[in-house]
């Protein structure tokens, strides 16, 4: 049984956001401190109407090292892209 | 990894920074950007919670509502610093727990402006002005730096830090117009807060041992005797609005140049302070090492409930 508090990271989404962004750590004892302990330093100022708390520990990266070939089967694809498509000038709402 | 490996990869590593990329924590770095960056993010975070205290002392006795909310709420705000601070530098592969041991073992520093002490309510004003007035001037252009959480903890930083100074200010310009007394408390903070302020942007450059490195990893981008050029030229004339004047003798404008020229810094002071030997050294850490030890019995209690409910909670579960 450790006597260490665990980290948590903190992901916020805010009044006119879309999704939870990445806010920053902090340790807790548990989900519900780790969730009133984000609440006072990560919503001072009313960013957020939403807060995840995920363990660290939980957290799975991906290895920037590897980022060549993992995000390389997109890279040959323009045609993923508007942009790729010719359409006479006088096409509207396109 | 062959040496000739290493210096590869610190060859695309500083190519990586001179186009201003962020550097992440999980991404191939050379071990002297690690130790660098783990000592300024901890010694950054530790002052934010050091500097809590010098402030702190005044909010049982702050003078009205309005101004004990205020100082509140600003030493709170120091507090979330010193934790976003304390999470960019754990990126790095560095526990609380040894940050702390750092600190407390005196391995670590602190600003050594929080080691003096704050005497009257007027030095909430010089403080606020004078204090987090330098503290802006070193950040915002580490809004830019290199490390990415480092940048992202200090976007947030500057963001909180300008209602600091402007707190600090409005109680200087209160006390300034008030009675005779008062302003000539706001006087005397100001005679004792202006020098220690001045030598908070660091050592001369040519005492400065990290400067070159850390301007190459953005870490630094003005020097030291810039910044405080910059902190002297923008703060004269505040105190002249306030109707104080500056504790220096020698302070003049100089039309050439468009900046003050400004008197000799007593840096013996500056290094007796940082060595140890200020007047609040003592006391502070020993504020900071107490609440750490007697805070353990609250950090265990915590955990031993928690893990408690967790067990409630499987039993129930089963």
């Amino acid at each position: 049984m450790s006597k260490n508090w665990p980290l948590w990271e903190i992901f916020v989404r805010s009044k006119n956001g879309l999704e939870h962004r990445h806010f920053g750590s902090l340790h807790a004892s548990d989900a519900e401190m780790a969730l009133e302990n984000a609440r006072d330093v990560y919503t001072r100022r009313s960013e957020g109407v939403s807060i995840w708390v995920v363990k660290s520990s939980n957290v799975t990266a991906s290895n920037p090292e590897h980022n060549g070939e993992l995000f390389e089967p997109a890279q040959d694809k323009v045609y993923r892209h508007p942009t790729f498509y010719d359409l006479p000038d006088e096409v509207k709402h396109m | 990894m062959s040496n000739e490996q290493i210096k590869n990869l610190e060859e695309i590593f500083e190519a990586r920074i001179a186009r201003d990329e962020k550097i992440e924590p999980k991404d191939w770095m050379p071990e002297k950007y690690r130790k660098t960056h783990i000592r300024q993010m901890s010694q950054h975070a530790h002052s934010e919670i050091v500097g809590m205290l010098p402030e702190g002392n005044w909010i049982s006795r702050a003078p009205s509502l309005r101004r004990k909310a205020a100082l509140l709420a600003k030493v709170q705000d120091e507090a979330g610093h010193g934790l976003y601070l304390y999470s960019a530098c754990e990126t790095l592969g560095i526990s609380r727990n040894e940050l702390y041991e750092q600190l407390h073992s005196g391995k670590a520093k602190y600003s050594s402006i929080f080691n003096y002490p704050t005497v009257t309510w007027a030095d909430m004003g010089a403080v606020g002005w004078l204090v987090d007035g330098a503290a802006i001037i070193n950040q915002v252009p580490l809004c830019n730096t290199s490390f990415g959480p480092y940048a992202r903890a200090m976007v947030r930083v500057c963001k909180e830090e300008s209602f600091h100074q402007r707190q600090g200010f409005e109680i200087m310009h209160k006390l300034c117009n008030g009675s005779q007394e008062q302003k000539d408390m706001a006087q005397d903070a100001l005679n004792r807060w202006w020098w220690p302020s001045l030598m908070m942007l660091g050592p001369t450059d040519a005492e400065s041992i990290h400067t070159e490195q850390s301007m190459k990893w953005k870490l630094k981008r003005k020097s030291n005797d810039d910044l405080r050029q910059q902190f002297i030229d923008q703060t004269v004339p505040q105190a002249d609005i306030l109707g104080l004047t500056i504790p220096d003798p020698d302070l003049k404008f100089n039309e050439e140049t468009g900046s003050y020229d400004f008197g000799e810094i007593n840096w013996d002071e500056f290094w007796q302070v940082v060595k140890g030997h200020g007047p609040c050294n003592k006391q502070r850490m020993k504020a900071r090492v107490s609440a750490w030890e007697n805070g353990e019995w609250v950090r265990d209690a915590a955990m031993a409930h928690a893990d408690k409910k967790e067990a409630r909670k499987l039993k129930e579960a089963i």
